[in-house]
């Protein structure tokens, strides 16, 4: 007999129980469904992130004051921030002749006004080498100066949704006005877009300088009276040192914080590299995790389905006895009922990853810059363990079914 | 005896002709015992018999007395515990579960007491199943099939379910089924059992128009002496013996 033959007759019998076929799928279903969904939504995530960081340029370093690496308890509770000084050390090319540049960064959150419209941005106050070392342009006017950073000058640059929100598209925005904490400020230019950053949506954000900042609106500067940042930002030479250059940089802070050999670093200096594969061991636990669940749930819907095989041969005994009796052989009972098996287990791996990629998509329609990345090798994957699934636990049921004697089969009640 | 194969073979002496044919069905002192436990039920206990070609048989015995036992034997969908059985010369003690396939596919047909058709399917795809184990598919096999319901009378009921057609329709489909792969014989244990009187006629009926027109050997049991009318020689069971082998007409 012909294996089409053998597939046409399975169908016929799940066709014919459609509920229970459905039902015995369930589990593959359910468990296929959700490796699909959460697989394509981490790769969703590493795509994110990684094209994040990958925008900023593979030679930035970063540095944040407190220890980040795990195992270390941090300095007590008190983190001892960094400082614009910090920075301008770091800069020094005398000691860390690596450098490129640096730049640094210190981010609160404020209300931004115009005109009767007002929404909540992030304030980030920088230095002026801000749009060179982030790699990051204007599209409209300028970043302020290196003079407008000496003499505190109340400019500042937009995010592009800070602008789209409070302006008119075609509104020109340089040289108006806009309020932040109620102080006014002076429109110099509109940044580019970026679709977000190592802090959240950096397009939600206005640019000012740190001196107008930490001066004028906000009072944090530090108890010595030096600038605070939150991160400083490093621009590496070349990109083959940043092993090196990370180094450098770390002495050269260890140095001037007077830390002594004893100590541990109270700052954290991270690459590129070091976020990636931070991603990657999260990914890496998260894949192991969902293969748990891959593994727990095709066990389970495998053992579904060799139950309801193992009903579906009783039930068609006589079936079986009658389809002997007319000339089928063991292979081709054997044949029919692994079909089935298999079909159910491979039927339910298909609604899985269909229904898996669904819910991906739905998850990427919350948010615009974020999207679920299904990958072809997942779905392959999946097919092939339902396929494996439906072929081990259909095995028994089948040989059962093809070693009836046909006498018995026809004479069972 | 009415043994009427074509003499092709024909020698020029003085043999009869079932001496020179070979029977279709040589059965040679067969017993079957079955085990329950500790009690031996000795279903057949040293049964010889011969089926020629063309014969229309019947076989009669009272209840218990073997009849199916001896039938399955027949139909190669049970083995002699002992004996020998061969069937068109090939001993079928030494065949393997598909060789027995095989030979249940090609050269017999079934017909049971219940009908034994397959539900929720159509006639034609029931009479359709042992085409489908014996190799041949697309249009050839569904002509065949409709060309055999046509010729049991059902060639407007192709279509229709077990369940929407009467006893003796289904068991047309069963007999249809069991002509389709043109077998030598054709076994049927109490085919008129589950049918009214005038419904079984018209099934003997069709049996013995198998047996004159086609020439295929019909194999029955049955209880009811009317029916065992419609053949030429009825052999007689009691207690896994053969009593009596009568021929009639
Ligand atoms: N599978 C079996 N296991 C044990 N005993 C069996 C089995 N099949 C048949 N028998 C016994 O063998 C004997 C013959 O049974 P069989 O079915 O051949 O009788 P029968 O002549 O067909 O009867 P009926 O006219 O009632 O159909 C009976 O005593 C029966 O109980
Ligand atoms: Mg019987």
């Amino acid at each position: 007999m012909k294996f089409i033959e053998s597939i046409r007759i399975a169908m016929r019998a799940l066709a014919a129980n459609k509920l229970r076929s459905v039902l015995t799928m369930l589990g593959i279903i359910i468990g296929v469904g959700a490796v699909i969904a959460l697989m394509s939504i981490g790769r969703g995530v590493e795509k994110f992130v990684t094209d994040r960081f990958t925008s900023l340029g593979s030679n930035l370093l970063f540095v944040v004051p407190g220890q980040l690496e795990a195992g270390h308890p941090g300095t007590g509770g008190r983190i001892n921030p960094l400082t614009l000084e910090d920075m301008e050390v770091l800069g020094d090319r005398s000691q860390n002749p690596d450098v490129r540049a640096v730049s640094a960064e210190f981010f609160t959150d404020a209300t931004i006004s115009r005109e009767g419209k007002d929404m909540q941005a992030t304030v980030s106050a920088v230095t002026p080498s801000f749009s060179n070392v982030r790699n990051w342009p204007t599209v409209i006017g300028d970043f302020f100066t290196q003079e407008d950073f000496d003499e505190r000058a109340r400019v500042v640059t937009l995010g592009q949704d800070v602008y789209t929100e409070l302006f008119e598209p075609d509104e020109h925005p340089v040289g108006q006005t806009v309020r932040i904490n109620n102080m006014a400020f002076q429109v110099i230019g509109v940044m580019e877009e970026r679709g977000g950053g190592p802090g959240g949506n950096e397009d939600a954000s206005v640019f000012i300088p740190l001196t107008t900042a930490q001066d004028r609106l906000f009072k944090r500067k530090t108890v010595s009276g030096g600038y605070q940042v939150s991160v400083i930002y490093v621009s590496v030479m070349d990109s083959d040192r940043i092993q090196e250059t990370q180094d450098e940089i770390a002495a050269t802070l260890r140095a001037r914080r007077g830390i002594s050999y004893l100590d541990d670093d109270d700052f954290s200096i991270i690459s590129q590299n070091d976020i990636i594969s931070v991603f990657g061991e999260i990914l890496g636990a998260l894949t192991l995790f969902l293969g748990a669940i891959a593994g727990i749930s095709l066990l389970v819907g495998g053992i579904g389905i060799m139950n309801i095989m193992l009903v579906s041969v009783t039930e068609r005994t006589r079936e079986i006895g009658l389809r002997k009796a007319v000339g089928a052989k063991r292979r081709d009972v054997l044949l029919q009922f692994l079909i089935e098996a298999v079909t159910l287990a491979v039927f339910g791996g298909i609604i899985g990853i269909i229904l898996g990629i669904i819910g991906a998509k739905a998850v990427s329609n919350i948010s615009d810059s974020f999207s679920a990345v299904v990958g072809v090798d997942a779905v392959l994957i999946s097919l092939f363990f339902s396929m494996a699934v439906g072929l081990f636990f259909g095995i028994y049921p089948a040989v059962r079914a093809s070693r009836l004697n046909p006498i018995d089969a026809l004479r069972y009640e | 005896m009415s043994a009427s194969s074509t003499p092709v073979l024909a020698a020029p002496n003085s043999t009869t002709e079932a001496e020179r044919s070979q029977p279709v069905i040589a059965v040679r002192d067969v017993f079957k015992i079955y085990q329950m436990g500790t009690m031996e039920v000795r279903a057949l206990r040293g049964v010889d018999l011969d089926v020629w070609p063309s014969e229309m048989l019947a076989i009669m015995g009272p209840s218990g007395s073997g009849k199916s036992t001896l039938m399955n034997i027949i139909g190669c969908l049970d083995v002699p515990t002992s004996g020998f059985y061969a069937l068109d010369g090939v001993d079928v003690g030494g065949l393997n579960d598909d060789q027995l396939a095989e030979i249940r596919c090609h050269k017999l047909g079934f017909v049971f007491q219940n009908f034994n058709l397959l539900p929720r399917t159509s006639a034609l795809a029931n009479v359709e199943l042992p085409l489908i184990y014996a190799g041949t598919s697309g249009r050839k096999r569904h002509d065949r099939a409709a060309e055999v319901l046509d010729l049991v009378g059902l060639g407007d009921r192709l279509d229709h379910k077990p369940n929407e057609l009467s006893g003796g329709q289904q068991q047309r489909v069963a007999i249809a089924r069991a002509l389709v792969n043109r077998p030598a014989l054709i076994l049927a244990d109490e085919p008129t059992g589950n049918l009214d009187t005038q419904t079984g006629i018209e099934i003997m009926e069709l049996f013995q128009r198998l047996n004159q027109e086609q020439g295929i050997i019909i194999i029955f049991v049955t209880h009811d002496p009317e029916t065992a009318e419609y053949c030429n020689r009825i052999v007689h069971i009691r207690d896994g013996l053969i009593e009596a082998d009568v021929a009639t007409n």
